[in-house]
Parts: structure tokens; C-alpha cells; sequence
């Protein structure tokens, strides 16, 4: 009896036929061992998701295993018949995805579709289903049980919905929970909450966990082993402290190398140049040599090798053991350095005053208007010239409308927006028309905010043409080129479509389409959330240059910490519509006041493991902004709550110049 | 020279082919509106169904060429060189079947009335029998002996053209073919008849083949015989049926045609505006769509008919009379049937507009009209594409319906609701006369299959949800 669960070896998935189809999974071997959790890590596209649909044989039509063998325990699930095979589904092995909210039905209640899992893999006539799903519910935490079964999938919150995936999971009392990416979709408060649900099960049942995610910081939480995947092959793996102390593939350390955060503040992150080969090829050589920094000639021609350098420990890489000697990186990232925040005085850019945005909620078939959706409900922000603002929250506390609001895209129910002595909101027409071009915007989904339709060099003309700025067609162009020249595009990029660059470079392009009107404050909302680490990086540094080249300022919104200590001067924080504390960015992550910033910042999943925050667990969802609690909007999920905090919503209190806290504990 | 005659529906066919002609010059230099095309072009069904598509188009097309023939020397008078009857191109070409006209009924391929009448014969006697046909089969000596012969041999020589026929045009399409990919003649063939080629040459060349076969036999039949028989007064029923494809395609397409611009135009903006236009919008198509179609269009008929017997003078021939009202019945036709298009649109748009591209737009200062222009219009253009093909076999099917009903096209206009209409007392008279509702039903439904068959192929390039399967 060995302790190894689950053991895939040499398994090669490819997708679609024809002349060069996909290999997306290009021969990986890994073993996971009974209870242990093991992480799979990688950037997107790099085959994490397909690996954990071969071991469920759950690939897309297109998709088919061509070589390998999967075993669990001694099961050969590759040669099980498929009936055989849906039993050992949802029995054996469990799994949760990423999107719970498409996960489950949306016609039957959580209940049903959790006793459709029991009566599958858990008949035991004897027993009552309907108790054991009630047990199940408590088992992965939901409050009132007994209440929440007869309850649609829509009436829950993500992250309960995860939760219910997880009971779904957990129905056929699996020995092996396959989890891919399943926080990436919840805020970080709910994604702590999920972590944790999931390592005490873990500890009661004694399951083992394939946790898939593409975020470091999970990696280090919870796992106890780790696997990094790049382009289709396992090129690392080592024991979970072993590799956060001394990653050896090149391509583990660059990802070190381009998390941000504050003790990377004057330095330009790294950047991992190029992107990942199309896989519709053979190889022969390293698949990372296009983008490695210690590359060698032998690396072009020669497949290297699996190198097992210590139990346990490997990497898939011709430098013998990894780069384990320290490979300084190169002088240039270094010499970027950013200029320390200006000292002097600034002069407020863009001053907000009781900014208010309210959504009518309609109702029946005269769309009487019942009630209000607060999305904004009293935002007071100011933005110096040349400075950075962060505005940090969960989402859905209306961070996006305030940007919105700004930009007068969303009409204002209330409030003030002056920007450089108007008052935009009194802004009509043609004279609205003539400022929108000192303010710009950069979304989360650069795919989703360019038409597909129109080439880059239409895109980018677009403000340019509206605002009748840049000269005639030949001036234009040659601005154009300039431009993607400055976001770090060749020229010829503007002949060609969107969707014909990575997410990082259409993000560039982004950016290019803002600067080309030639704007003094961008509002950058969430503009790396969809990008991956080393890509995330890439933007990052364009801003901080960008800014430093032109005195830009900036409203960053976002809900990644990291990001926030990298950029901002400046923090807000957000809940449900308001700002409960703001202040410099060393002033709040260093010494959180407020009840909520402290739980957010606790909740942060961090690489190092010693420095860590007391962990705070806010319990429940942040309530609807169509009704929200009387008092302090917080007092619900408030660990420090009181009598007090029910009865009026606590007013800021000023602590320093640059400081306020919205918080009866902070009142005298 | 004949007079031209351009009626109202002509002028708009016209004016339709020249759009699509020019929508494909637009797609030919863009790359997102050729791609799905392409996928269509690859389409095995789709391609089946467009050479049907094509050869009902062509005698649409040739039927819709109208003018006034010269009458002959004999009748000119001074000034009026021109017949007064409006023909078209097609009835140019079906003169032989137009002009060989019967007394009554008789059945398809016959040679013999359908009905006994009293013949004198030659020595005077009168008899009560079957007489013989004027034209049809009037060549045949002894029919009872020669008729099988003479027709199976018809319609061999028809089927030997259509085989030279088919070679010469399959050879003329593979050496071009061949040419454009720089193989040999032979190679080419092989690649087609293996069905290598991106595009189903087989198929087509197959439905092509079939086509020209129908075509030929018809053809050499039509002259000789009346193939579909021929109706009350003895007019040829292949004619009729013939001269029917055009009711039906102009119906098909004259009414989305009509109602394209209001349904793309209340649909965007209601969705982009919102507020009180939306309000509005909604309101029209909410109280249009909750009146019954056939009510509003029984009343616009009956209406329109009570102006014209008013005004019968202001209509220079039948011909025009019934296309006014062919073109009347198109229009009330699209005011009722424009809702559905309209909600899809609005709805789209409502998504659109929050897209981040339209925020970015909206962010630069660009005018509404450019963003509807630039960004909505063409993210809505699929769905304008698949509702026109999935429309145009339930208009073909309604006009069917309503001139069933007495409130369609003129009862002076070939189509085949009119057909279908007059085979309810055919049906009903001993021994039933049926050839009339068989050919009606016969061309519509090849029609209708067709147009179906086609608008999958759309749909299925078209809809971004069915795409990227592969
Ligand atoms: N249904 C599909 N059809 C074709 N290619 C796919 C499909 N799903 C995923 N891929 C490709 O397979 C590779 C691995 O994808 P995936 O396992 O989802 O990556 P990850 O989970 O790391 O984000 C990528 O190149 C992706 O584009
Ligand atoms: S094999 Fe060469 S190119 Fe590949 S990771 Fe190692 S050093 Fe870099
Ligand atoms: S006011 Fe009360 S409930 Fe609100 S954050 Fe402070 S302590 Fe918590
Ligand atoms: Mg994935």
C-alpha cells in the first residue's frame, strides 16, 4: 500500500485534429499523495484547466488523451468503460470550478441538486437524503440549512454558490477534490473564507486537494506541494516552502520577480518579455528559451531534461538543479527607478464632494419606481496633480460607478466633480464634449473595450477625430505610431485587429487609444485583474513611466493590495457606496484603522508566511446596496461592532491631513 | 424597340440587388464580414440549397423585366407603336407555353381534354368523347399508340442536352478552378470528386446537375405537352407556376426589405437612448404586435381594393394594378412583422451600450450618431442577417395563406396562393382535378426547403454562440 492517491504519467492531451492540433497538455508526470494538497500553478492558457479535465475525462469534444496513463489508487481510469467512469465522477473524485454562478442549475433549488449528487454516490436507503444534505450544508458552513435547501442558486451570494459547489463536491465523499481556480471569481474576504472551509475539510476527511490557481499567494496559504506548469509541461516541482524560498526554473523566479508590492516601489518589476510559443508545434528545444533570461545556446536545440535533484524536487531545466545560484537580473530593470512621491503641496486635480449615484429599481408593468440602488452614496475624493489615488473595495461596492460618475458617462444623482476649476457635472453638451479629452479611461477587459470590428489605428484615432485634435490624416498617423511606440508597440500594430494581440499588448493598446487625446487624469479601472502576473507587470511599469513622462494622474481602482503598495500615494477604501478610510498608502496598509480595511487586508493571500497579518474572518456577504443596514453599513460583518454602530452611520474622522476614518471606535 | 415598363416592385428588386451587390464589395474587404460567409460558402447544405436558391432567383429576376412589346406592323397607328399589355422577360421566353392555350382542364402530359364533350366528325356524326388537345401532343398521329414513345423520348433528348449542358458548364467552373489553384485539369477533377475542395464543388455540381435535368426535360416536354396540365380556361399550369416564383420571392424579400430600416432604427436607438424614446418605441410595438395580423391586413386589403375600383383610371394596365397591391400587401405585410426584429435589436443594444467600447467612445466626445454608426450597427448586423433569411420562407408561406383567404395578392396575379385557392372547387369537382395544388405545393416547398436549409447554414456562421465549436 503506497500513500500515492492519484498518479498521472506521461499523459499528453491534445485538442482538435487536423494538421497541427493543440497539445495541450505535452507530457506531464505527477503524483499526489493521500490528504495533502497540491497545488497546480500557471498562467492562463498554460494547460492547469485541461490536466484537471483528463483526470475526469471530461475533455471538450475536440479534446482527446493520446498518450499516458492516469491511476487513482490502483484504477486505471483512462481504461474504465465510461459508466464505470461516472461513478468514480462525483464518488471518488470531486470537483469544483471556478464560475460557481454557471456551475448550477438555475431552475432547480440547491437542495435538489444537492440530493441528486447524494442519491447518486452516497445510496444508502436506509438513510434520509434530505438530512444529509442539510449536513452537508452545515458541513461547508451556510447558515440555516434547512432553510437554504428549497432556496434557487440565484438567491445566493458567489461565494455561498461556491459553497454549495463544494457540498455538491464533497456528496460522494470523494478521496480526491479537484478545485480549479475556485476563488478567482470571489473577493478576497469571501476567497479567505473559502480557503479556510476547504483546508478543514481537508482535516476532517482526510481528502486530498488539486487546488489549481494561478495566484502565488493561495499557493503559499494552503498548499503543501507545488507544480508549476508552463506551456503544456510541469516544469518544477518541490514542497511548498522549499520552492517559496528558493524557486529553481527561471520561469518560477521571474514570477517572483514580477509580483509587485511595496519593497518594489522605486524598481521597474520584471517583466517576462514575449509570450508563451503556440503549442500547435513540435519543440526542439526549451519551450521558455524565447523568453528566459539565463538562456543558453544548448536551450535552442536540445529538450531538456526532467531533473530530479532531491526527493520530491525537480525541475525541467538544462541548468543543473535550476538557477539556484542567484542570477542578479539585468542592470536595466534597476535603472528606471521612480522618483520618490513628491513633497510639495499638491494642488487638488480633480476634487469630488458627496458624489451620490442612485439606480431606480422598477418594478411591475408600470415600472413603478419601488426603491434605489445607493451604488454611490456620498463619495469625497481629491486627486492631486501627477499622483496616484487608489480606490480599493469588493466588488459591487461601486468603484466602477464612481469612475463612471466622473466621467459624467453615469449621470451624478448628487454631489460635485470639479475638475480643474468646472464643475463637470453642469457640463452640457459641446462644452462636456471639449473636456472629456482631459479625462480618460482604461477597463478591466481590454478585449471587451475595443471594437473587434475596427483596426488599432482606427481605435486609437477615434478620440483623436472626436476631439478634432492631431491634424490632418498623414499628422495623425504618424502620432498614431509614435503613440504604440511609447506603450512599447512596433508601428505596424496599427494595421491589424484587436484580437490578433495577447491580453498584455491589447491592454497597451489601451492605453495608447487614452494617451492619444492627450488626457491629464485616467481613471484605471481594475486594468490588470484580467492579465497574468508577468503581463500585470508589463502595464504597471507603462503606468509609473507614463506618469512620471507626462504628470498624469491617476484613479486607480482595484481590489489587489499588491498593486495598491506598488502604485498609489494615496488609498480609499470602499464599502457598500462609501469610503470608510483614506490616507496615504503607508498611512493605511501600514496601520489600518478601520474594522473593514483591517479584515481586507488580513484576508490578502501573502507570499511570506512569517510577516503575516493576523487573519480576520468577516463572516457573511457585503449586504445589498439596494437596502443597506441602519447605522454603521459595516456592523453586520463588523468584528468590533456595538450598541452604538446600529443607530447612525459614523461620521469621518479626520486623524491627519491626509488621513480619515469613518468609525465610532476612533471617536473621542 | 419595346417600351420598358418599371413597376414599383420591380424598382425595388432592383434596387434590393444593387444593395446586396454593393454589401458584397463592402464584405469582400473585411475581414469579419467575409469570414462567416466563407463558412457558408464551405457549407455543404447551404450550397445545395443556394444553386435552388439561384435558379428560382433567376426566373424571378427575368420575370421582373417589364415592357411593352411593339405591336405588330399591321396595328400601329399613328403614334402608338406599343401594345398595351405589359410583358416581362419571362414571358418572352415561356411564349410557347403562354400562348398555347386549351379550352379546359386537362391533365399533365395529356393529349385529350379532360372533360367529354359533342365532336362532330369528319362524316358529320356527333359524338360524345374526350376531344383532342389544340397544342397539347397535337403532333402525335395515333396518341394511344405514340404518346409513351414520344414522350419517354422527349424526355431523353432533354436529358442528353442537360448532360451537355452540365459538362460544358462543370468544365468551364473546374479549368478555372484549376487555373486559380495552378493544378492540372484532371488533378482538379480528382480533388472535386474526392470532395477536397473548401468549398462543396460536388454538391453543387450534383444539385447543379439535377437542376439542369429538371430543366431540360421541362423544357422539351413544355413545348410539345402541357407537362402540369392546364387549369379552368386552359392556360398552362407550368406557366402559372412558373410566373407564381416571382409573388413569392418578392414577398419573401420586398418585406424585410420595407420594414429593415424602421426595425433597425427603432430597435437601436430604443435600446441605445432608453428613457422616454424607449418608452415610446416600445409602445408602438407592444400595441402593434397585440393587434391580430390578419385583421389589420384584411382591413388595409379591403381597403385599398375599395380605392383602386374608385380610381380604376389612374392604372394604365392590370399588370400595375396588381403590383400596387402586390407592393401594398408587402408593406402592411412588414408593419406587422417588423416588431419581432425590433425587440432582438433593442435588446442587443441595450448589452452593446454598456460594453467597455462604447464607454471608451462616449469617453472621447464621440456624437451618438457615430457610435451607433461605428459601434452598434455593425455588432447588430448578425442578427439582421439571420432574422431576413429565417423570415423569408414564413413570408413566402404566409402570402399562401392570405390569398387563401381572399385578402392577398390581386386574384389576377400568378401566385401560388391564387393556384391553391382555385384547387379548393378543383378538389371538389369529380374526377378531381389536382395538378394545380401539386405544382403550387411542389415549387413552394422546394422554395421554402431550400431558403431553410440555406438560413441553418446563416445561422449557424452567423451566431456567435454556434461559432468557435471548432
Ligand atoms: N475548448 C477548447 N478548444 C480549443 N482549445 C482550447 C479549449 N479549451 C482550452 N483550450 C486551449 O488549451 C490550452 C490550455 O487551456 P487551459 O487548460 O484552460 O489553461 P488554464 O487552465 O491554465 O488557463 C490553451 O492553449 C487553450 O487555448
Ligand atoms: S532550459 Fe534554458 S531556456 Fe529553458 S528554462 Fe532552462 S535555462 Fe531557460
Ligand atoms: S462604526 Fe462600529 S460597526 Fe462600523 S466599523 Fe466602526 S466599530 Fe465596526
Ligand atoms: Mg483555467
Amino acid at each position: 500500500m503506497s500513500d500515492v492517491l492519484l498518479r498521472i504519467k506521461n499523459l499528453k492531451t491534445w485538442l482538435g485534429t487536423g494538421a497541427s492540433p493543440v497539445r495541450a497538455i505535452d507530457g506531464i508526470d505527477l503524483e499526489i499523495k493521500k490528504g495533502e494538497t497540491f497545488a497546480l500553478l500557471g498562467e492562463s492558457g498554460c494547460g492547469k484547466s485541461m490536466t484537471a479535465l483528463s483526470i475526469m475525462r471530461l475533455l471538450p469534444p475536440v479534446g482527446r488523451i493520446v498518450d499516458g496513463s492516469i491511476h487513482l489508487g490502483e484504477t486505471s481510469l483512462l481504461d474504465l468503460p465510461e459508466n464505470r467512469m461516472r461513478n468514480e465522477r462525483g464518488g471518488r473524485m470531486g470537483m469544483i470550478f471556478q464560475e460557481p454562478m454557471t456551475s448550477l442549475n438555475p431552475v432547480l433549488t440547491v437542495g435538489t441538486q444537492i440530493a441528486e449528487a447524494v442519491c447518486i454516490h452516497d445510496a444508502d436507503p436506509q438513510q434520509d437524503i434530505k438530512a444529509r444534505v442539510v449536513e452537508l450544508l452545515k458541513e461547508v458552513g451556510i447558515p440555516d440549512p434547512e432553510q437554504r435547501f428549497s432556496e434557487y442558486p440565484h438567491q445566493l451570494s458567489g461565494g455561498m454558490k461556491q459553497r454549495v459547489m463544494i457540498a455538491m463536491a464533497l456528496a460522494g465523499r470523494p478521496q480526491l477534490l479537484i478545485a480549479d481556480e475556485p476563488t478567482t471569481a470571489l473577493d478576497v474576504t469571501i476567497q479567505a473564507q473559502v480557503l479556510a472551509l476547504m483546508k478543514q475539510l481537508q482535516q476532517e476527511s482526510g481528502m486530498a486537494i488539486l487546488l489549481i490557481t494561478h495566484d502565488l499567494g493561495v499557493v503559499a496559504e494552503v498548499a503543501d506541494r507545488v507544480a508549476v506548469m508552463y506551456a503544456g509541461q510541469i516544469v518544477e516541482t518541490a514542497p511548498c516552502k522549499a520552492f517559496f524560498q528558493t524557486p529553481r526554473h527561471p520561469y518560477s523566479r521571474k514570477l517572483f520577480q514580477s509580483i509587485p508590492g511595496r519593497d518594489k516601489r522605486s524598481e521597474r518589476l520584471a517583466v517576462i518579455e514575449g509570450t508563451v510559443p503556440p503549442l500547435d508545434q513540435a519543440f526542439s528545444g526549451c519551450r521558455f528559451a524565447g523568453r528566459c533570461d539565463v538562456v543558453m545556446a544548448i536551450c535552442h536545440h536540445q529538450i531538456p531534461q526532467w531533473d530530479q535533484y532531491a526527493e520530491g524536487q525537480g525541475v525541467l531545466c538544462h541548468l543543473q538543479g535550476g538557477a539556484e545560484a542567484t542570477v542578479e537580473p539585468p542592470a536595466s530593470v534597476k535603472e528606471h527607478a521612480v522618483a520618490a512621491v513628491e513633497k510639495s503641496p499638491p494642488t487638488p486635480l480633480l476634487s469630488v464632494d458627496g458624489l451620490k449615484v442612485y439606480f431606480p429599481i422598477h418594478k411591475g408593468i408600470f415600472k413603478r419606481v419601488v426603491g434605489h440602488v445607493r451604488a454611490v452614496d456620498g463619495v469625497s475624493l481629491e486627486i492631486p496633480v501627477g499622483q496616484t489615488l487608489a480606490v480599493v473595495g469588493e466588488s459591487g461596492c461601486g468603484k466602477t460607478t464612481v469612475g463612471k460618475a466622473i466621467l459624467q458617462l453615469i449621470k451624478p444623482t448628487a454631489g460635485q466633480v470639479r475638475f480643474d476649476h468646472d464643475e463637470l457635472t453642469q457640463l452640457r453638451g459641446e462644452a462636456l464634449r471639449r473636456r472629456r479629452a482631459d479625462l480618460q479611461i482604461i477597463f478591466q477587459d481590454p478585449m471587451a473595450s475595443m471594437n473587434p470590428r475596427m483596426l488599432v489605428h482606427n481605435i486609437i484615432e477615434e478620440g483623436m477625430l472626436a476631439q478634432g485634435i492631431g491634424g490632418q490624416a498623414a499628422e495623425r498617423r504618424m502620432r498614431i505610431e509614435q503613440l504604440l511606440e511609447q506603450v512599447g508597440l512596433p508601428a505596424s500594430a496599427a494595421d491589424r485587429y484587436p484580437h490578433e494581440f495577447s491580453g498584455g499588448q491589447r491592454q497597451r493598446i489601451c492605453v495608447a487609444r487614452a494617451l492619444a487625446v492627450e488626457p491629464r487624469l485616467i481613471i484605471c479601472d481594475e486594468p490588470t485583474s484580467a492579465l497574468d502576473v508577468s503581463v500585470q507587470a508589463q502595464i504597471l511599469n507603462l503606468l509609473q513611466a507614463l506618469q512620471q513622462q507626462l504628470g498624469l494622474s491617476y484613479l486607480f481602482i482595484t481590489h489587489d493590495i499588491a498593486v495598491v503598495d506598488y502604485l498609489a500615494h494615496e488609498v480609499a477604501v470602499m464599502y457598500l457606496g462609501r469610503i470608510v478610510e483614506r490616507g496615504t498608502v503607508a498611512e493605511v496598509l501600514d496601520d489600518p484603522q478601520h474594522p473593514y480595511t483591517q479584515a481586507l487586508l488580513s484576508a490578502v493571500p501573502v507570499i511570506e508566511q512569517a510577516g503575516r497579518r493576523k487573519r480576520i474572518y468577516l463572516q457573511g456577504d457585503m449586504p445589498s446596496p439596494a437596502n443597506p443596514p441602519v447605522g454603521c453599513y459595516f456592523h453586520p460583518r463588523c468584528p468590533q461592532a456595538m450598541d452604538r454602530c446600529q443607530k447612525s452611520y459614523p461620521k469621518a474622522i479626520v486623524l491627519s491631513e491626509t488621513r480619515s476614518v469613518s468609525c465610532l471606535l476612533l471617536e473621542k | 424597340m419595346p417600351e420598358l415598363v418599371v413597376l414599383w416592385t420591380d424598382a425595388l428588386i432592383f434596387l434590393l440587388i444593387a444593395l446586396v451587390l454593393l454589401f458584397g464589395r463592402l464584405a469582400a474587404s473585411r475581414e469579419h464580414l467575409r469570414a462567416p460567409w466563407r463558412t457558408v460558402a464551405r457549407s455543404r447544405m447551404g450550397m445545395g440549397a443556394l444553386v435552388v436558391l439561384g435558379v428560382y432567383v433567376l426566373i424571378g429576376v427575368t420575370d421582373s423585366i417589364h415592357y411593352k412589346p411593339l405591336l405588330p406592323e399591321a396595328e400601329r397607328s399613328a403614334g402608338v407603336m406599343h401594345s398595351n399589355e405589359v410583358q416581362s422577360l419571362l414571358d418572352y421566353l415561356l411564349t410557347p407555353l403562354r400562348e398555347q392555350q386549351e379550352k379546359t382542364y386537362s391533365a399533365p402530359l395529356a393529349t385529350h381534354l379532360y372533360s367529354k364533350e359533342n365532336i362532330e366528325q369528319a362524316d358529320g356524326q356527333m359524338v360524345r368523347d374526350y376531344p383532342r388537345l389544340k397544342y397539347g401532343g397535337a403532333h402525335l398521329q395515333d396518341p394511344q399508340q405514340d404518346w409513351a414513345a414520344d414522350v419517354a423520348w422527349t424526355a431523353i433528348i432533354g436529358a442528353q442536352e442537360a448532360l451537355l449542358a452540365w459538362l460544358l458548364v462543370v468544365g468551364i467552373i473546374t479549368a478555372w478552378l484549376a487555373h486559380r489553384a495552378g493544378r492540372s485539369f484532371f488533378q482538379q477533377c480528382q480533388q472535386i470528386l474526392y470532395s477536397r475542395t473548401e468549398v462543396p464543388w460536388r454538391v453543387i455540381f450534383i444539385m447543379l446537375g439535377i437542376v439542369l435535368l429538371a430543366a431540360f426535360t421541362a423544357a422539351n416536354l413544355g413545348v410539345k405537352y402541357h407537362l402540369l396540365g392546364t387549369d379552368k380556361v386552359g392556360e398552362d399550369v407550368l406557366y402559372q407556376t412558373l410566373k407564381s416564383v416571382r409573388t413569392g420571392l418578392v414577398i419573401g424579400t420586398l418585406t424585410t426589405l420595407i420594414m429593415l430600416p424602421a426595425a433597425i432604427l427603432m430597435g437601436i436607438m430604443a435600446g441605445y437612448f432608453r428613457g422616454w424614446v424607449d418608452d415610446v418605441i416600445q409602445y408602438i410595438y407592444t400595441t402593434l404586435s397585440s393587434i391580430p395580423g390578419v385583421l389589420l391586413i384584411a382591413a388595409a386589403i379591403l381597403m385599398l381594393h375599395v380605392y383602386m375600383n374608385n380610381h380604376a383610371d389612374e392604372f394604365a394596365s392590370l399588370v400595375e394594378r396588381a403590383d400596387l397591391r402586390l407592393l401594398f400587401l408587402c408593406i402592411i405585410l412588414g408593419i406587422t412583422s417588423w416588431t419581432g426584429l425590433c425587440r432582438l435589436l433593442r435588446g442587443e443594444t441595450l448589452k452593446l451600450r454598456e460594453l467597455d467600447y462604447v464607454q471608451a467612445a462616449q469617453a472621447f466626445g464621440v456624437s451618438h450618431f457615430t457610435i451607433i454608426i461605428r459601434h452598434i450597427l455593425p455588432n447588430v448586423l448578425h442578427i439582421v442577417m439571420i432574422s431576413v433569411v429565417l423570415d423569408f420562407s414564413g413570408l413566402v408561406l404566409a402570402e399562401a395563406v392570405l390569398s387563401y383567404v381572399n385578402i392577398g395578392v390581386d386574384p389576377t396575379m400568378n401566385s401560388w396562393g391564387n393556384m391553391i385557392n382555385s384547387a379548393r372547387l378543383e378538389m371538389a369537382r369529380e374526377p378531381i382535378v389536382w395538378w394545380s395544388l401539386m405544382a403550387a405545393l411542389i415549387f413552394m416547398f422546394t422554395l421554402v426547403l431550400a431558403a431553410n436549409l440555406f438560413s441553418d447554414a446563416v445561422r449557424d456562421a452567423f451566431d456567435p454562440r454556434l461559432r468557435g465549436g471548432k
